[in-house]
């Protein structure tokens, strides 16, 4: 099921620093929203308040709203746990659970939301997840050996298959190629392209022409010095973003001239 | 790097790409370390082959079945030859020492967690420092207050053990007529539980601490909860520093003597009756017990139990050692 996201005036907190000022915007379902800017401008950590996992660091804090079909991630009775079996994440470099198979690793997230699976259901799961992931073929004659037998492409995409095996609504992507060759990340951003039928997809990339390929919208988020808040400065269509730009720092950033 | 001039040929012998300033502290430091490797294995060799030259002379005699004759605690005529005492001693031995580890291994295991991934950094810095400071008590304080502290509070809840679950041996009530001292070996087990607690606690922590981010994140972003997280990345990767921290626990007990010489009523037995006193007695702490006495036979008998001893020692270094490289292709290494 892929939901809409809407984020109201968010303001991230490190203790007393303010990491991300005053974000609004909206991400429409079924689409492939990436966020680019230099490094340090906050998307990783406004990335991560969109499934709450910034408050594993102590001390990290939110101000403001993000709507997920209307319902508040920050809400009283909203349980950050709750919130991350529905919205799923892929993290920078591969990171499958070393001593879990192939198999093992496809249903971790599954078997945290159903105790008893059986042997069917399980093998089902594990089948449609790595066909998601389009993995299946590669991996279905040693699905019981560890993940990381795998190359690192592979490994991602396992990931993938995993953050998919337990049907979130929508799917956070952190820089989920910039530890992966060139072949490898064409295999992720083709995934990419199919699994926006069935998901919202937010993806954080350093790689503009990635950002130019696979999303629909973007957004540029950049940073006034060290120590000074990220903010957003702008997002349109994507083909308007790469081709006329209203910001001139979004042009600069774009067109290489800094970051 | 391209720039170097090339050299002149007068200069010396030696050409440009010959010796370097670091080569000899480098190969003083190779020289350093191998020896220190080596040192390790002479050590090794060295106790092993004392304890073998030395037990040979007891073990031969008691093969004759004479040894009883020249050592005055080995008496033939209550069944006890050499072998038999040994026997007794490491049953002894390992029944404290798993009583030990079935009451430590979980504590430590917890507190360890609690202060890897539960407490707030300031309360877990603290509590680290305290449990360190457990186990710089020395053994013969913590005989003392096992004696003077422990084994008194402890006796009631023996005695109701033994009202409500004397039906299983191991918690079977002494004879009618014998006094609930509770020096037992289930004192001495508990005892020796406090005193390796602080061994593995301290490395099950280093190792949960080292768990990678990455793995953690992975459970805790598909909505595990701590505990969740904790058992598909913590304990996974944490598997074989947690039998390792358990191993030297369970070293440590094994060559225990001061603590268990001063708690228990020593006896010789293979008595499941853990709440009974007079029923057991470990490898070190016969041996403390009966060396001041003991003439030169006797002191070779008593090697040939500290040999045994070693052996055990060994047997479960090496099982250890197996069980955690059974499953290393799915370790956290790769």
């Amino acid at each position: 099921m892929s939901k809409r996201i809407d984020i109201n005036n968010l303001n991230v907190y490190y203790s007393q620093f303010l990491a991300v000022e005053d974000v609004s915007l909206s991400i429409e379902p079924q689409s492939v929203t990436a966020f680019i800017g230099p490094s340090g401008c906050g998307k990783s950590t406004f990335l991560r308040t969109l499934n709450r996992m910034h408050e594993v660091i102590p001390g990290a804090r939110v101000e403001g709203e993000v709507l997920i079909d209307g319902v508040d991630l920050y809400g009283k009775d909203v349980d950050p746990v709750t919130v991350r079996r529905h919205v799923g994440m892929v993290f920078q470099r591969p990171n499958p659970f070393p001593t879990m198979s192939i198999a093992e690793n496809v249903l971790a997230g599954f078997r945290l939301n159903n105790k008893r699976v059986s042997r069917s259901e399980a093998d089902e799961i594990v089948e449609s997840s790595l066909r998601g992931a389009n993995l299946w073929d590669e991996v279905k004659d040693r699905l019981d050996k560890p993940g990381s037998s795998l190359s690192g492409g592979q490994q991602q995409r396992l990931c993938i298959a995993r953050a998919i095996a337990i049907k979130p609504d929508v799917l956070l992507m952190d820089e989920p190629c910039s530890a992966l060759d060139p072949i490898s990340t064409l295999a992720i951003e083709d995934l990419i392209a199919e699994l926006k039928d069935q998901y919202t997809i937010v993806i954080v990339t350093h790689n503009m022409q990635q950002a130019a390929r696979v999303s629909d919208t973007t957004a540029f988020f950049n940073i006034a010095g060290t120590g000074k808040p990220g903010k957003l400065i702008e997002m349109n269509d994507t083909t308007t973003m790469f081709s006329t730009p209203a910001e001139k720092a979004t042009e600069d950033y774009i067109s290489g001239r800094f970051g | 790097m391209t720039t170097t001039p090339p050299s002149t040929a007068s200069e010396s012998e030696t050409s440009d790409y010959g010796t370097h300033p670091g080569a000899r502290a480098n190969s003083v430091f190779k020289g350093l370390s191998t020896g220190a490797g080596a040192l390790i294995l002479v050590t090794l060799a060295a106790v092993a082959t004392f304890l073998l030259a030395e037990a040979w002379p007891a073990v031969q005699a008691a093969s004759g079945d004479h040894l009883g004759d020249e050592v005055s605690f080995i008496k033939p005529e209550d069944g006890q030859s050499l072998m038999e005492i040994i026997g007794y001693l490491i049953y002894g031995t390992l029944i404290m020492s798993i009583i030990a580890l079935v009451i430590a291994t979980p504590v430590s295991i917890g507190i360890a967690l609690f202060i890897s991934h539960y407490a707030p950094r300031r309360l877990a810095q603290t509590l680290g420092y305290l449990i360190d400071l457990l186990a710089a008590v020395p053994s013969v304080v913590y005989g003392l207050w096992g004696v003077a502290v422990l084994v008194p509070f402890l006796t009631p809840f023996y005695q109701f053990l033994a009202d409500y679950l004397g039906f299983i041996p191991l918690f079977a009530a002494p004879e009618s007529g014998e006094i609930f001292t509770g020096r037992v070996a289930m004192s001495a087990g508990i005892v020796l539980a406090i005193m390796i607690l602080p061994i593995i606690t301290a490395v099950s922590r280093e190792v949960f601490l080292q768990t990678p981010v990455l793995h953690e994140e992975a459970a805790l972003a598909m909505g595990a909860t701590r505990w969740e997280m904790i058992k598909m990345a913590v304990f996974p990767f944490g598997r074989s520093g947690m039998i390792g921290a358990t191993m030297l626990g369970l070293g440590r007990a094994l060559g225990e003597t001061m603590a268990v010489l001063m708690i228990i009523s020593p006896g010789l037995t293979f008595s499941p009756y853990l709440l009974q006193p007079n029923q057991h007695n470990t490898v070190a702490g016969y041996i403390a017990l009966q060396f001041p006495e003991a003439n030169s036979m006797g002191v070779n008998s008593l090697i040939a139990m500290g040999l045994a001893l070693f052996v055990i020692t060994l047997l479960v270094n090496m099982l250890a050692r197996w069980i955690v490289s059974r499953r290393s292709e799915f370790s956290g290494a790769n």
